[in-house]
C-alpha cells in the first residue's frame, strides 16, 4: 500500500494499457512475437502493479481468490478440452485440423484456443504466487 | 562488425552486473541487479533474432521474478551474512569449469550456420510447412502450439502444478495477512 499521489495516479493511468497490451500479445501471437505465456505474464503484471500500489485487499476486490483459482484451472481444462474435441471427431489428440471445415482454418482456431488456455493459466498462477508471497506473515512469530 | 561490438558490450555489461551482484551484501541491490541482468539477457536475445525468447525473458526474468523476490525479501534480513570460507578452492573449480566450457565452445558451429546439425533435423520441415499447414507467419507459435502441442500442454500443467504447490505451502490461512 502506497500513499504517494504520483504513484497512485500513474498506476491508475497505466494499468489499463498494460492489460490491453497483454490482450494484444495474446491474440496476435500467431502474427508477431508473443503468445499465451508472455500475455499471461503481462496481464498478471498489470494486476500486480495495481495490488502493489493500492494494497492486496483492493487487488482481491478485483479478482477474488476463488476467481483466481478458477481462471488457473480453466486454462488447463480449455487446453486439454480442445484435445478431447479432436478425439471426439476421430483424430489424434490435439489435432486442430478438424475444428473447422478447412484444415488451415481449424489449425488457426485451435492455436488461438490453446494459447488462450496457456494465457489464463499463466496469468492466474502468477497472480496467485504474488498474493501468496506478499500475504505470508512468516513462520509463527 | 557493429554486431560484434554490440554483443561484446552487452556481454561485458553482463559480466560486470554478475560480479557486482555477487559482491554486494545488500539483498535489495542484489535483487535489482538480477533484474538488470535479465534485461540485458533479453537485449542479447533480440540481437540473436530470438524475439519470442527475449519477450519472455523481459517479462518473466526482469519483471515478475523481481517483484516476487521483493515480496519474498520482507522475510529476510536486509544484509547478507559475510562468509569467509575457503574461496581459493571454489575459484580453482570455477576457473577449471570455465576453461572446459570455452574449450568445448570451439566445437560449436558458427552462429547462423545453415549447415549446423540443429538446422538439419526437423527445422527445415517446420520452416517450409508452417505457412501451408496453418497459414500463420510466426513459426515459433506454429511449432509451440501445433507441431509440439503436447509439450506445451505439459508446460502449462507444470506451471499450474507450481502454483498449486505454493498454494499448498503458503495458502493455509493461518500465517496469512490479507489486510496489507
Amino acid at each position: 500500500m502506497n500513499d504517494d499521489p504520483i504513484l497512485r495516479v500513474c498506476t491508475k493511468i497505466i494499468v489499463g494499457p498494460i492489460i490491453l497490451f497483454g490482450l494484444y500479445v495474446q491474440f496476435h501471437g500467431d502474427y508477431g512475437p508473443g503468445g499465451g505465456f508472455q500475455a499471461g505474464v503481462i496481464v498478471a503484471a498489470g494486476f500486480i502493479l495495481h495490488s502493489l500500489i493500492f494494497g492486496l485487499k483492493e487487488g482481491r476486490k478485483l479478482i477474488s481468490e476463488k476467481l483466481n483459482l478458477f481462471i488457473m484451472i480453466l486454462g488447463v481444462i480449455l487446453y486439454g478440452g480442445v484435445g478431447l474435441v479432436s478425439i471426439y471427431y476421430n483424430t489424434e489428440y490435439l489435432n486442430y485440423s478438424i475444428l473447422a471445415h478447412d484444415s488451415k482454418h481449424g489449425q488457426h482456431i485451435g492455436i488461438l484456443l490453446i494459447e488462450f488456455g496457456v494465457g489464463l493459466t499463466v496469468a492466474g498462477v502468477m497472480l496467485i504466487l504474488f498474493h501468496l508471497f506478499s500475504s505470508w506473515k512468516g513462520e509463527d512469530k | 562488425m557493429v554486431e560484434f561490438l554490440i554483443n561484446g558490450f552487452l556481454i561485458f555489461l553482463l559480466a560486470i552486473i554478475a560480479v557486482v551482484a555477487i559482491r554486494s551484501i545488500k539483498i535489495f541491490s542484489t535483487v535489482m541487479l538480477a533484474g538488470a541482468y535479465s534485461l540485458i539477457c533479453a537485449i542479447i536475445f533480440v540481437s540473436l533474432d530470438a524475439v519470442d525468447v527475449a519477450f519472455t525473458e523481459a517479462a518473466v526474468g526482469a519483471g515478475l521474478s523481481t517483484v516476487l523476490y521483493i515480496a519474498a525479501m520482507r522475510h529476510l534480513p536486509k544484509r547478507e551474512k559475510v562468509v569467509n570460507d575457503n574461496t581459493i578452492f571454489a575459484l580453482i573449480v570455477c576457473f577449471g569449469v570455465g576453461c572446459l566450457l570455452i574449450w568445448a565452445s570451439f566445437d560449436l558451429p558458427v552462429i547462423g550456420d545453415p549447415m549446423a546439425p540443429i538446422h538439419q533435423h526437423v527445422g527445415p520441415y517446420y520452416i517450409s510447412n508452417t505457412k501451408a499447414d496453418m497459414g500463420i507467419p510466426n513459426l515459433v507459435t506454429g511449432v509451440l502450439a501445433s507441431y509440439r502441442g503436447y509439450d506445451t500442454l505439459g508446460e502449462t500443467v507444470v506451471i499450474f502444478t507450481a502454483g498449486l504447490g505454493v498454494l499448498l505451502l503458503l495458502g493455509d490461512g493461518k500465517n496469512r495477512d490479507k489486510n496489507e
